[in-house]
């Protein structure tokens, strides 16, 4: 009996150490190009930043992690809150946000219409969400641009149409990073919920209606609840993204305003500090782990609630 | 594990090797769009090269690339600003280009300039001035002033586009207020100069590089722009005018230099020599639309640029326009502050 139960514990040995094997190259290529590079980030921003780009190497300073929250003022050497970096990550917290919640308001319709509707077609309108992807991100915001633009396709029909007078000033205000922001996340929203409607068994909606409830009721609390999980999905696809955008808000903002992914760029090129590009990076990528903890912290938490 | 690293550096130290001896080849690093496929074919021809092409996109890129090494670039191609770093920091092999066959060529206002006396180092590939692009059949007032962005007149609020470059635009601030040194640390002239750019943002549309369609198309009016780009956008639309702000501009040149690590040393010295030429000069400012700083390359260019203002600058604003050089780290720090303050 000992000796069967030996085999036993050898053979599972033998399987875990097998495992670990077949999973190595795939743990070293994570190890190497996700943590490596982030290693680096973190090092450079501990360092005394170059006199023309590039860190002093091993030299310690925390003058990088100091100037994301203070800086010296420039005419009277005060020190201060660096209020305008603050401005700037707000400003990106707030665009992230907006972004989140209209494509969860164009999103969820859509998502609800593909998985409601026949299943010979669920394939072909999925098909048409996923289309933009096939399309680079950079020509695809250049395709957006020439929609908006004051001499564009939607100016020009509405122009044609009367409805306006004058085009319409989309290009290079805030409304024109906002549409194209959803315009470009809108397919990472829809995709997660649609898989959690797909699966959703709408006989507990149906029940609902024959218990009276309203419409809007069925939907608060019978739907929203049970697909929570594409909701939080979606919106952190979304959300992350949108957080470090540099190519959209860049090109239809007409980068008037500092983003958070430009202020970073402004470090590492003609600001020529990039121990504070590094520090800044950090602080966006912690700030995002910190968002993603309490929210599927609070998601679970609420989740636990329905299930048992 | 061990072998594994070890023969992954023998094969990387195999393919040094066999880039360092390759023979015939010129590995050139330039800014993107810039080199003409014409010149390069030449050259090729001439000498029996092949020559290959690496892009850049910024002056800052290009030195982070060669300074991190593991590259085989011959020759690179900075701009004015940024020579005297690249020197300094010792990347340039001194090939002594004024004792090369065709210096003779070169304009002597471009041979003694600051960031290189005496040309030890470069050679001129071209230059040109950042200055204001002004539609005038939407603003029929003086173009040659930098109140252009920096004090819009009614008619061109919210329709002006702003170079995204913090070292031109701070320059052109700071000729404005009065200043003359474009790395001043003078308080009282930055002071005015960020007050000067707060006020003026809310006035701008955009903040990009230029676009040509965007002007001749009406989503631009006028905005802060160079010399070759605007000619190119006039050509389209002849309403548009460049103008020289009369109260100082900035001038900027970039230079064949050849790397201290250049495989194909020869062949670099080759190219710089070739590019010194009146007619390969003329080959490079018909594709990029700059002009070279080679005497005699004029009568090799094309009509429509010989005597285009926006190349040639005209002589009442010559004197305005002077080199900026790169600023000094503290001076820098100055102006990513104020910069970042204008844009938050």
């Amino acid at each position: 009996m000992a000796n069967a139960a030996e085999i036993a514990t050898a053979a599972a040995r033998a399987d875990v150490r097998n495992r670990w094997w077949l999973a190595a190259p795939a743990l070293a290529i994570v190890l190497l190009a996700a943590i490596g590079p982030l290693v680096v980030v973190v090092l450079y921003s501990f360092m005394v930043k170059g006199d023309y780009g590039d860190v002093k190497y091993w030299q310690f300073s925390l003058d990088g992690w100091f100037s994301v929250i203070f800086e010296r003022d420039v005419f009277d050497d005060t020190l201060k809150l660096a209020d305008a970096h603050l401005t700037i990550l707000w400003r990106s917290v707030k665009l992230s946000v907006i972004t989140t919640l209209v494509t969860l308001l164009l999103g969820f319709p859509v998502a609800y219409f593909i998985a409601t509707c026949d299943r010979r077609w669920r394939d072909f309108w999925l098909f048409m969400i996923t289309l933009p992807f096939w399309t680079n991100l950079l020509i695809r915001t250049f395709a957006i641009q020439e929609v908006f633009r004051n001499e564009g396709v939607l100016n020009s029909a509405l122009l044609w149409l009367g409805a306006i007078k004058r085009p319409l000033q989309i290009m290079f205000t805030d409304l024109g990073i906002l549409l194209g922001m959803a315009y470009v996340y809108l397919p990472l929203m829809v995709l997660p919920l649609y898989a959690s409607l797909e699966r959703f068994d709408f006989r507990f909606a149906e029940a609902a209606a024959d218990l009276y409830a309203s419409n809007f009721k069925v939907l608060r609390r019978i739907i929203i609840p049970m697909v929570r999980p594409g909701i939080i999905a979606g919106s952190i696809l979304v959300f992350i993204p949108s957080l470090g955008a540099y190519v959209t808000p860049r090109l239809l903002g007409g980068g008037r305003s500092l983003m958070l992914g430009n202020l970073i760029e402004l470090q590492f090129g003609q600001g020529r500090n990039w121990p504070l590009g590094s520090a800044l990076s950090i602080t966006l990528t912690g700030g995002v782990m910190l968002a993603l903890l309490v929210y599927v912290r609070a998601a679970s938490k609420s989740g636990s609630g329905h299930h048992g | 594990m061990r072998s594994l690293v070890t023969a992954a550096a023998s094969i990387f130290a195999l393919l040094h090797i066999g880039t360092a001896n390759a023979e015939g080849v010129l590995n050139i690093f330039n800014w993107g769009n810039y080199t003409s496929p014409e010149l390069i074919k030449k050259f090729e021809e001439k000498y029996n090269v092949k020559v290959t092409i690496t892009d850049f996109d910024s002056n800052d890129t290009a030195l982070a690339k060669t300074r991190q090494g593991g590259n085989d670039f011959d020759i690179v191609v900075p701009t004015s600003t940024f020579v005297k770093i690249w020197i300094d920091e010792g990347l340039l092999l001194e090939t002594r280009p004024d004792q090369m066959e065709n210096f003779k060529n070169v304009d002597p206002r471009w041979v003694n300039v600051d960031f290189d006396p005496g040309r030890h180092y470069t050679v001129p590939w071209q230059w040109g001035t950042t200055g204001m692009l002004v539609n005038t059949s939407v603003y029929s007032g003086d173009p040659n002033t930098s109140a252009i962005f920096l004090d819009p007149p009614a008619e061109l609020q919210g329709k002006l586009s702003v170079l995204p470059e913090m070292g031109d635009i701070l320059t052109l601030a700071i000729y404005y207020e009065g200043g003359t040194d474009a790395c001043t640390s003078d308080k009282n002239i930055l002071r005015k100069v960020r007050d000067r750019l707060v006020a003026a943002r809310p006035k701008w549309l955009s903040l990009d590089y230029p676009s040509l369609e965007k002007y001749t198309a009406g989503d631009f009016d006028a905005g802060v722009n160079w010399g070759g780009a605007s000619m190119r956008v006039r050509l389209e639309n002849p309403h548009f005018v460049y103008g020289y702000p009369k109260e100082g501009y900035p001038i900027w040149m970039d230079n064949v230099a050849v790397l201290k690590t250049a495989p194909n040393v020869e062949n670099a010295k080759l190219f710089q020599n070739f590019v010194m030429d009146p007619e390969n000069a003329a080959l490079i400012s018909a594709y990029a639309r700059y002009a070279n700083g080679i005497a005699g390359s004029e009568k090799f260019m094309p009509e429509e640029m010989k005597n285009a203002p926006e190349i040639v600058v005209p002589a009442e604003f010559l004197d305005k326009g002077r080199f900026t050089p790169a600023c000094p780290p503290e001076v820098n720090e100055m102006y990513t502050k104020i910069w970042t303050e204008v844009l938050k």
